[in-house]
């Protein structure tokens, strides 16, 4: 299980593609935000903490398919399916590889291109964190939803139909969090729930998408 | 050899009713009736609630639009929940029907949650001033339509047909918690926002303060509603039988 974590998290920084441009994404919606809205200084700063979220949601989107895709036409999965390693392993191993090379540094980044936003540096630290205790979820999410589209040809847009609504709770909480935040409220609660949905997805989602991923290798 | 019988049990009777061909047995036998039972009681709840009950002091002659917002939005969550059901028993037992009328309530589930949008936008904007506002309630709706639409489009997508079966219910299942867990996230989210808003206040007080002259009207259009959905769903899983019966039977002629 921690080979083939070691291997996704290789294959994705060296292949190109993979590893880069979900943050290069994330920084081409931050720039194109301002020439939406226009370049008011204090109209940014109330919408930065959803923008920021959004954005990220977004580029984690873009590599989704790539998590199981490529290793069911080469037939890995299958060698996968045939090894004495459950699915369910293969599929967390495969989704915080994920998450890895995505979420955290996304997460990471996310405080910096506040900065463009004019997001005050405390708040940028709650995004910051309620991105990293976010970002799992919506790498579980979306590693399910991509062994449920596993056998569709062409599943890119039907994958992004599944996974967005699935994503509602924890951009709900996420960016709640930060824009209590940044009125200097209570935030415990939104990040204790923002939690609560990333580890109720790393117990739940393990065995429907390993079901989804025996389905679609019958 | 003594080959007695083994007397069924009340479990066997009951899932012997999902066998294909029983099912179509007895259900183009109930279908008649319980269309006609839907006709009468929408019918008769629909003129009743439009035509005899007095108008509303503040809201007017508005408030009857209750009569398709009201049964619609009740049905659009119990569509989603009979889709749960059948997966549930598709995954469990293999049956095929069960599997089959979740695909033919998502549709139909879909429509209504649309209608009590439709209805509710409809009603808002005389009310409130607005058709739309994000209002837990309304949020909550949208994204349950979102979720029909999913599953839909799964469907669709995938050729083999055991296999979208499978896909289809594994995530109704899990779209179901999901759905649930948005309901209660959009309350949260909607509380931070702007807490008590009037519309929630208004909505409440509709549901606490309605008075018998307008629950009775409702009662029946209600009822009407479920019939319909159960009309619309029979039919709809009938139509799935017969379209694997064809599918079996040119592939058979093929095979000839």
């Amino acid at each position: 299980m921690i080979q083939l974590f070691l291997r996704d998290i290789g294959l994705s920084v060296r292949s190109g593609g993979g590893f880069g441009l979900a943050l290069i994404f994330f920084l081409i919606v931050v720039t194109l935000i301002p020439f939406a809205l226009g370049p008011d200084q204090a109209a940014l700063a109330v919408i930065a903490p959803g923008v920021l979220w959004l954005g990220a949601l977004l580029a984690c989107l873009l590599s989704l398919d790539r998590i199981f895709g490529l290793d069911f036409e080469d037939g890995t999965l299958d060698l996968l399916a045939t090894s004495p390693l459950p699915l369910e392993s293969v599929y967390m191993a495969k989704a915080s590889a994920h998450w890895l090379t995505t979420g955290l540094p996304l997460s990471l980044a996310a405080p910096v291109l506040g900065v463009l936003l004019n997001l005050d540096y405390e708040t940028g630290k709650i995004l910051c964190l309620s991105l990293l205790l976010g970002t799992p979820a919506l790498s579980l999410i979306g590693a399910f939803g991509a062994s449920l589209t596993l056998g569709v040809k062409r599943g890119g847009l039907l994958l992004s139909l599944l996974v967005l609504p699935l994503y509602v709770p924890s951009l709900i909480f996420g960016a709640q969090a930060v824009r209590l935040a940044e009125q200097a409220l209570d935030y415990d609660v939104a990040l204790v729930l923002l939690s609560a949905i990333s580890l109720g997805a790393a117990a739940i989602l393990p065995f429907a998408s390993g079901a989804a991923l025996r389905i679609n290798l019958r | 050899m003594n080959s007695t019988p083994i007397a069924p049990t009340l479990s066997d009777r009951f899932w012997r009713l999902a066998n294909p061909k029983i099912f179509m047995g007895w259900s183009s036998k109930l279908l008649p009736w319980i269309a006609a039972a839907a006709l009468a009681s929408l019918c008769s709840g629909l003129i009743w609630g439009y035509f005899f009950t007095p108008d509303d002091m503040r809201q007017g002659s508005t408030v009857k639009i209750i009569y398709l917002h009201v049964p619609a939005a009740l049905m659009a969550i119990n569509g989603y929940l009979l889709m749960f059901v059948g997966a549930l028993v598709w995954l469990i037992r293999r049956q095929h029907v069960s599997v089959l009328a979740a695909k033919a309530a998502a549709p139909v589930g879909m429509v209504m949650t649309l209608i009590a949008l439709a209805t509710g936008a409809i009603w808002g904007q005389p009310m409130w001033g607005t058709y739309w506002v994000w209002d837990p309630r309304l949020t909550s709706f949208l994204i349950l339509f979102l979720f029909y639409v999913g599953y839909i489009a799964l469907w669709a997508a995938i050729e083999d047909e055991d296999t979208a079966a499978d896909l289809t219910s594994v995530l109704a299942i899990v779209g179901a918690v999901f759905a649930m867990l948005s309901r209660y996230a959009v309350l949260f989210w909607n509380q931070g926002l702007h807490q008590g808003t009037t519309v929630t206040m208004a909505d409440g007080a509709k549901q606490d303060n309605i008075s018998d002259v307008f629950f009775q009207p409702l009662l029946l259009s209600m009822a009407g509603f479920g019939l319909l959905f159960l009309t619309l769903l029979l039919i709809g899983t009938r139509t799935e039988v017969r379209a694997r019966r064809l599918k079996v039977l040119q592939a058979r002629e093929r095979i000839e």
